[in-house]
């Protein structure tokens, strides 16, 4: 009897120290999953904020760059696909895109010295820079925090746990272009004395 | 990337090491003074002293993590950023980036009319942190340096540094006074036990050993939260320049700041634990040796610059 009691008693101490490790390890997934979750809105924000400075830096800079019009019908299409995208990899891809046309476009700016001059496009490109530096750090951060709840998802025994539960790895925010791999922030700033491009 | 972690790890071990180290010294001084009146025949049964030294410590820590942020602002005459202005609204624009990049609240910026360049970063963690820069330090640096220095004082508000040195700082700080005020007490004690010659040996043993803490703790309290400082900021290099990924833009930051000498006179001496540079602008930290190592808040310039541009040549090879 007393042989039968201590089995049972070992039983029911396994059962609860194992429902306890599996409530922690899905508590961990959930949080991950969370984080990721906010991750991707982060980036979601400043794309927005991307999607509404263009229109306005087209119209600044429209007046004296009127031989550019094919490059700024490019930037204004580019945007407004972007505008459209929906999912991680599309975004990534239309993003992309958008870039590409961008730095054209902040290269021919280049030719202009009464644009850079021009306090109003000086205040756009400075806030546009930035959104792309942001564009960038939240990605980073997305990125990071995205590869920790795929391995943690793939690691054992927590991989269990993530097949019981149905937890699906999520896509990283990739790029894939091979210019844009080699030059990794496109810099977009009007002071001359930079030591990044 | 796993040396950086182990190095995160090893700190946050060293600061139990730290604060438990800080709490025996407190207990030290109140012991000794519990001695010395237990041996001069008051004895109310509590050591009212140890309890009195670890309530003061305790308390003094507590009210610079409640409101002393504000105090150092104050005492730097910082001033709310002005967006207005295109420089500010640039700084205010880094700030959000590596606050993005750090996956931090964006933290509340400062201004200090000062024309020589430095940064600090205050606050009792995360989401309450406040940055403040010198005017100097936006019109010398171009865009990717103050990238490095956001970075690096994002680096110690997201590592928890300036709510530890915050603590350290405090504790050293009623380390000096408690031992300053048992020294003038002592004073007046030993003219007290000559009148009445009381104690006996034991009262003499006590009072050396007592003499010997007082001497020493604010000593080795000073010693251990500049080396805490110095080992935080090679910490705060690293992992800012993880942050931006552009070491190289943190080193000629430093080598502009290291490069304009003279001090910073709008910051006192009690924050320089804080600041991106030591503010007194002393040649001190620009040699290697114990002496110079023991008793700077920062490690030398030179070796933070090197260190930052090996990280760039590892981060450049395959």
């Amino acid at each position: 009897m007393a042989a039968i009691g201590g089995c049972l008693t070992l039983l029911v101490v396994i059962a609860v120290v194992g429902a306890i490790w599996a409530i922690w390890r899905y508590n961990n997934l959930i949080s991950l999953r969370n984080q990721v979750g906010n991750g991707w809105k982060q980036i979601d924000v400043q794309l927005k904020r991307r999607h509404d400075l263009i229109p306005n830096l087209v119209a600044a800079v429209k007046g004296e760059m009127q031989f550019e019009q094919d490059t700024l019908e490019k930037v204004i299409q580019a945007r407004n696909s972007a505008v459209g995208a929906r999912g991680v990899a599309d975004t990534a891809d239309k993003e992309n895109t958008l870039t590409q046309t961008l730095s054209r476009l902040f290269a021919l700016a280049e030719n202009y010295p009464t644009l850079k001059a021009n306090e109003q496009v000086k205040t756009l490109m400075e806030e546009l820079s930035s959104t792309e530096n942001r564009i960038g750090f939240a990605r980073q951060f997305y990125n990071d925090i995205a590869t920790r709840y795929n391995t943690a998802q793939q690691l054992f025994p927590d991989n269990l746990i993530a097949q019981t539960f149905h937890f699906q790895p999520v896509e990283l925010y990739e790029i894939k272009d091979e210019a844009e791999r080699a030059v990794p922030k496109v810099d977009l700033n009007v002071r001359s004395d930079q030591t990044k491009s | 990337m796993t040396n950086l972690l182990d190095q995160q790890k090893r700190n946050l071990s060293n600061t139990r090491l730290f604060i438990a180290g800080f709490v025996l010294l407190l207990v030290l001084i109140g012991l000794g003074a519990d001695g010395v009146l237990y041996a001069g025949g008051f004895s109310p049964g509590i050591p009212f002293a140890t309890l009195g030294a670890l309530a003061f410590g305790g308390m003094s820590a507590w009210w610079s993590l409640h409101g002393g942020d504000r105090a150092v602002l104050e005492s730097a005459a910082a001033i709310p950023l002005d967006p207005s202005d295109p420089r500010e609204r640039q700084l205010e624009n880094v700030v959000e980036e590596i606050a993005i990049a750090a996956g931090i609240p964006k933290p509340a910026i400062y201004i200090i009319p000062d024309s020589d360049p430095n940064a600090f970063a205050t606050g009792s963690g995360p989401d309450k942190a406040s940055i403040a820069v010198t005017r100097g330090l936006l019109e010398k640096l171009n865009r990717d340096e103050l990238q490095g220095v956001v970075s690096h004082e994002l680096s110690h508000v997201k590592n928890y540094d300036v709510r530890l040195m915050t603590v350290v700082a405090a504790l050293a700080g009623a380390i000096l006074l408690l031992s300053d005020w048992s020294r003038r007490g002592l004073g007046w004690g030993g003219r007290r036990r000559s009148s009445d010659s009381a104690g006996g040996g034991a009262g003499i043993l006590f009072a050396i050993l007592w003499v010997v803490s007082i001497v020493l703790a604010p000593i080795i309290a000073q010693i251990v939260s500049l080396a805490v400082s110095r080992q935080r900021e090679y910490l705060a290099d690293a992992s800012g320049a993880e942050l931006t990924r552009n070491p190289l833009a943190l080193a000629s930051a430093l080598e502009k700041i290291a490069a304009a000498v003279e001090p910073t006179p709008s910051i006192k001496q009690g924050i320089a634990h804080l600041c991106i540079e030591d503010p007194r602008g002393r040649s001190l930290d620009q040699k290697e040796g114990v002496f110079a190592n023991l008793f700077s808040t920062h490690p030398p310039v030179a070796k933070r610059i090197a260190l930052l541009r090996e990280m760039a040549y590892q981060s450049v090879r395959p």
